[in-house]
């Protein structure tokens, strides 16, 4: 699949936003006045900058509201609803840490349950694809959970709790690929089956169905990358996992660790999401005899 | 709503015969003609005339060499539009209810106004009959011709899809499946009609026919006249020369 920059910037930065929102709404940090002020900020921004990147690879983003409409039967649509819902329940306890209004904390904890729903409703718009056999798994909401608790972890938990669900992100991250590699062949669709032709031999391509580029290839048969993935995966693994878990474990201070950290984290999940479109092969790729 | 409906009256769509189709794209050409300049944003070009065109097409013919266990190869042409599935994954998905099956005929269509062009539903399509269009930004398919197919204004001979009523050798037949006695549901039970790929669920209301077997000559044509054994004075002459 075509890795636009959009979706990458869009499941990284809310999934990591959703995460944090999720501890601070918990009460794992309590922060009070201009930092509550500033955690929740980034809280906010990064979820809420993270939608509006998933609005740029839209045809007529004008009409974007409409997405809300379908949640009976899309998860497009629902994660819009829920990412929005926790928005709006999470806000009296933003406000309440801010101004120490001292309100109630209970729409804290179910806007912290709601995040992390938000954050499961993102990852099922890949999963339920039966057309993509690789994201068509539980690993993939169980490798986006990871990423936002890791995430929220880094910015809100102590160190070494941070530190536990990093491993445990990379975990998942490295199962999701040992998983994800062998899904294609699992699923079992081949060129004879997509076109029916395996009843009278075996298929190949003959002549291409058309000399130019189109949609379907430019969106899902996606074969530049793949060269990389090697080298990628070992990189993804040392910014997302290795280097966070370093900084959290041996750089003093509070503040330091996390920073360092939180950087070392975005550039690995970037290169991970990119990967995650990247490798992601579409059976109507069959079709063309690539992949 | 994105919800599909539980059923529907009709189930409108296509037989196509692989064993009929040559491959000549003039369903393809048409299918561009007509849907160029009715039902929605015409199907734009970009770069037409330059170095890297390319477009936005409803219908495509791929062409497949197909190797039996024994014997020689065949060429097989294989047109590709939407199969107008009764449990189609590519309305579910739909966050904005552009998406929609209707319950009367069974047709998948795109309310080009509310579409926002996620491209949500061309990923869900397990059989690539969905396009963006580049220039309007709206998410393009097969309308089965609705604007054909019902249009009294036509002479009844052109109530059929553009690319059915184009296709010099009658490869491409339109018809009500929900009918067993309907000619594509007779087509279809006769001539082993097929889904494809039936495993992903979708249900797809089009058929495909598969090609005949071929016949298979036991000898060469030309076997026998070696065997020719010459007679009279060419016998003499035959014998003669073999000889030398
Ligand atoms: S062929 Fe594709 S676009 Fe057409 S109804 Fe089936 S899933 Fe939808
Ligand atoms: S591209 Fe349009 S029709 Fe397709 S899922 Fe998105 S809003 Fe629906
Ligand atoms: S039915 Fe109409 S829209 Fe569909 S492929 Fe044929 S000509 Fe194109």
């Amino acid at each position: 699949m075509h890795p636009a920059p959009s979706v990458i910037v869009f499941t990284v930065l809310s999934g990591l936003g959703f995460g944090f929102l999720a501890f601070l709404g918990a009460a794992f940090v309590q922060p009070a006045g201009w930092t509550a002020f500033l955690l929740w900020g980034l809280g906010y921004a990064l979820a809420v900058g993270g939608l509006l990147a998933s609005t740029f690879h839209l045809g007529n983003p004008q009409r974007a509201w409409r997405a809300m409409s379908q949640w009976r039967t899309s998860w497009l649509s629902r994660e819009g609803v829920m990412a929005i819902a926790t928005l709006l329940m999470l806000a009296p306890v933003a406000l309440s840490d801010w101004l120490g209004l001292g309100w109630s904390r209970l729409p804290g904890v179910i806007g912290a349950i709601m995040a992390l729903v938000t954050v499961f409703t993102t990852s099922m718009i890949y999963a339920q694809l039966k057309t993509v056999p690789r994201w068509n798994h539980w690993v993939t909401p169980a490798m986006f959970l990871c990423f936002a608790l890791a995430g929220g972890a880094i910015l809100a938990l102590p160190r070494w709790p941070a530190l536990a669900l990093v491993v445990v992100m990379g975990l998942a991250l490295v199962l999701s690929w040992s998983i994800g590699d062998r899904r294609f062949a699992e699923v079992g669709q081949t060129m004879g089956k997509a076109t029916g032709l395996d009843r009278i031999g075996k298929p190949s391509i003959f002549d291409p169905a058309h000399t130019a580029g189109n949609y379907l290839l430019h969106e899902m048969i996606h074969i530049v990358g793949r060269k990389h993935v090697a080298r990628l995966r070992v990189l993804a693994l040392i910014f997302a996992v290795v280097l966070p878990a370093l900084a959290l474990a041996l750089l003093p201070g509070a503040v330091l660790p996390r920073a360092v950290a939180a950087v070392a984290y975005l550039i690995g999940a970037f290169a991970a999401r990119w990967l995650f479109f990247a490798q992601a092969e579409h059976v109507v790729g069959l079709y063309y005899g690539k992949r | 709503m994105t919800c599909l409906p539980a059923r529907t009256d009709k189930k409108l769509g296509l037989a196509i015969d692989l064993d009929t189709c040559v491959g000549c794209n003039a369903c393809v050409t048409a299918c561009k003609g007509w849907n160029d300049q009715g039902y929605g944003a015409p199907l734009s070009d970009q770069e037409p005339y330059g170095a890297h065109p390319s477009g936005t097409f409803l219908n495509r013919v791929h062409s497949y060499q197909v190797a039996p266990d024994q014997g020689a190869a065949q060429v097989v042409s294989f047109p590709r539009s939407c199969l107008h599935c009764d449990n189609a994954p590519c309305v579910t998905v739909c966050p904005t209810g552009a998406s929609y099956k209707r319950s009367e005929d069974g047709i998948v269509l795109v309310n080009e106004d509310i579409c926002i062009g996620c491209g949500l539903c061309a990923w869900a399509c397990p059989y690539g009959a969905r396009e963006m269009d580049q220039a309007a930004g709206v998410m393009k398919k097969c309308t089965l011709c609705v604007d054909r197919i019902y249009n009294e204004a036509l002479p009844e001979e052109d109530r059929v899809p553009a690319c059915v009523r184009t296709c010099p050798t009658g490869a491409r037949h339109f018809g009500d499946f929900a009918d067993p006695g309907s000619k594509v549901s007779q087509l279809a039970a006769r001539r082993g009609g097929y889904d494809l790929m039936p495993d992903m669920g979708t249900k797809p209301t089009n058929k495909y026919l598969p090609p005949r077997p071929k016949d298979r000559l036991d000898t060469a044509p030309l076997t026998p006249l070696l065997d020719i054994r010459a007679t009279g004075f060419a016998g003499w002459l035959d014998r003669m020369l073999e000889k030398f």
